[in-house]
């Protein structure tokens, strides 16, 4: 076993990256993930990987396309605002079925917004972000060992489903430290015989694309995305569930957010509320089984974000009306406190309701 | 004992394409293909079909295609040639894609002198759309978007992309071309030929630019059509070598 060495969450996703066999990447600087490019930008040369800085964000996503289509395992990382630019390019990924691990560490938005740790791309990273009817597969860490871990599973999950896999941090996450240890990657990347290679003898030419002018072709390609869609729900969906047994209080958070939940129902808890946390893992698929199945035993929801209320609605969709869900978020790039959880879980707790 | 002196390359796929009557999009592709079957790397060349009337550019040739997002074929080219160096990766874009929406993506390209070959057909018009102006429209040349010509004052000049092209270092071969005559074949066949010797080579980046008509959107029949490439596109877009491949190798 590898010994723990003190990390950056943005290195302990690129040298996860390379644990995964990841050898090319393409990426623009953008705050607050400068670490993750800077560390590929050292780090791939000595394994004799690729690293490209791009003119910009589009190129970049556009040059993880080819790669991809080529067949290897490929990587771009990038902050909210270069995301929003990504997505043209991640709606050609989705229509091409093509695999590769997009990193969002979000920032505070919109426009040009800020460069403290946000929480505000959940509905762009979740219901597709580009046009068309696709999805990504969005994993949320919540610790650098997890960013690590993930990392790995993330490469395989793209290569298993052809899929993009984004790994949706933030800018706290990326910055700061803890201890990682690097386990060995035990899945092989699959055979891709349907890559862009050159023909080397095959008979029939490959052929990478989106278009399908007839529409009925055009449907029938929707209908094995959607297929594919609905196996990922079925078999991909993690979540954890922390002091959730006997909570009459359950707060729903991810990433960032969820340790900072930590904290607050500890206190909570000390002053006599019972109260856990639901995390989601995968924001897409979310996991909506465990949220209904809570329904039978916790009185009431409270879901914290950074954001001004975007993860809620999936849970309001899962609850379907059975406990009251209610919200406490801070926007714009502000951390929010566990004190200021704590009082809002008090308040729900007396009956007072929440934000 | 009949001898075959002529057939089709074996880089072109035996399909009717979709391209108007006139339109020089067939003899390009025709000419790639020769080249590609010429240099014996069919087995290892990737090809880049970008947005426009040649988007169907992947059935059509007999190659590994990837088809890329408007303007980005160079960005996709530049991931392909990097997972696949010892392929040969060519793009093949209209002068919408190349020279209005991805000119960021050709121009550093250009400037990392990737190994990549860039076909560029330029008919100074938007053809898949319908006829609309392009950053490579004349001035005064009536389209569905400059209904009174193409404005000096509001749309600037023509943009002559070989030419500033030509300014960046990464760029080892670069020439334009045209297939109006048999004679301007022969040289269009050769600077293609040249352009992927250069990529072969590893030396840098190469691009042909390759006039052409458009007689759908021109509104003309093909003879005018050609006419009337040799009258205004020709003056304003000189034939020749921009970049030439010895050049570099000093």
């Amino acid at each position: 076993m590898a010994e723990k060495i003190l990390m950056k969450g943005n290195e302990a996703i690129g040298e996860a990256s390379v644990v995964a066999g990841c050898r090319h990447y393409f990426g623009y600087p953008i705050t607050p993930q400068s670490e993750l490019i800077e560390y590929m930008a050292k780090r791939l040369p000595q394994v004799n990987g690729v690293f490209l800085q791009a003119e910009s964000e589009i190129s970049a996503i556009n040059m993880v396309y080819g790669a991809a289509a080529a067949g290897c395992r490929v990587m771009t990382s990038s902050s909210s605002p270069g995301i929003s630019l990504k997505q043209e390019g991640i709606s050609y990924i989705a229509g091409s079925q093509l695999p590769c691990v997009i990193v969002n560490m979000q920032r505070g938005g919109p426009g040009l917004g800020s460069i403290q740790p946000g929480q505000a791309d959940y509905f762009q990273a979740t219901k597709g972000g580009g046009h068309g009817d696709y999805r990504n597969i969005v994993l949320a860490p919540n610790s650098v060992q997890e960013m690590a871990d993930i990392t790995i599973d993330a490469f395989d999950l793209a290569d298993k489903w052809r899929n993009a896999v984004m790994i949706l941090g933030d800018g706290a996450l990326g910055q700061m430290m803890e201890p990682v240890e690097f386990k060995e990657s035990s899945a092989k990347p699959p055979e891709k015989p349907w890559a862009a290679t050159g023909l080397h003898g095959r008979k029939t030419h490959n052929v990478i694309n989106s278009l399908f002018l007839q529409p009925d072709l055009m449907e029938n390609h929707n209908h094995v995305l959607q297929a594919k869609y609905a196996q990922i729900q079925a078999t991909e969906t993690r979540w954890e569930s922390l002091q959730t047994e006997d909570a009459d209080i359950v707060v729903v958070a991810y990433g960032i957010t969820s340790r900072i939940a930590q904290t607050a129902i500890g206190k909570a808890r000390a002053a006599g509320v019972k109260v856990g946390i639901l995390r989601p893992i995968t924001l897409w698929p979310f996991p909506s089984k465990p949220l209904v199945d809570l329904c039978s035993t916790a009185k009431a929801f409270i879901v914290f974000e950074m954001s001004a209320g975007q993860m809620i609605e999936d849970v309001k969709l899962a609850v379907n009306g059975a406990c009251p869900v209610y919200f406490h978020g801070r926007t714009g790039g502000m951390l929010p406190t566990p004190k200021e959880l704590y009082e809002n879980i008090m308040n729900v707790a007396r009956g007072e309701g929440g934000k | 004992m009949a001898e075959k002196v002529f057939g089709r390359p074996e880089s072109l796929a035996d399909i009717p394409t979709h391209y108007c009557p006139g339109c020089h999009h067939g003899i390009i592709h025709r000419l790639v293909a020769e080249v590609i079957d010429e240099l014996k790397v069919m087995d290892k060349t990737i090809g880049i079909a970008s947005v426009g009337c040649s988007v169907l550019a992947y059935d059509y040739f007999n190659l590994d295609m990837v088809q890329a997002a408007h303007g980005r074929a160079p960005a996709v080219a530049t991931g392909v040639k990097r997972v696949h160096p010892e392929g040969v990766v060519f793009t093949y874009q209209g002068d919408g894609d190349i020279a209005a929406i991805g000119t960021a993506e050709v121009v550093h390209a250009a400037a990392r002198g990737e190994r990549i070959t860039t076909i560029f057909v330029n008919n100074a018009i938007y053809g898949m759309t319908g006829g609309q102006m392009a950053p490579t429209s004349l001035v005064n040349q009536v389209t569905t978007t400059s209904p009174y010509g193409r404005k000096l004052e509001s749309a600037g000049m023509p943009i002559r992309l070989t030419e500033m092209l030509a300014t960046l270092d990464g760029a080892k071969y670069l020439a334009r071309v045209a297939v109006n005559t048999p004679a301007n074949m022969a040289k269009a066949k050769a600077a293609i030929k040249k352009a992927f010797e250069t990529q072969i080579a590893g030396i840098g980046f190469s691009m042909v630019e390759v006039l052409s008509t458009c007689p759908t959107n021109w509104g003309m029949t093909p003879i005018e059509s050609a006419a009337w490439m040799e009258k205004n596109m020709m003056p304003y877009y000189p034939l020749g070598t921009y970049r030439s491949g010895e050049e570099a190798a000093k």
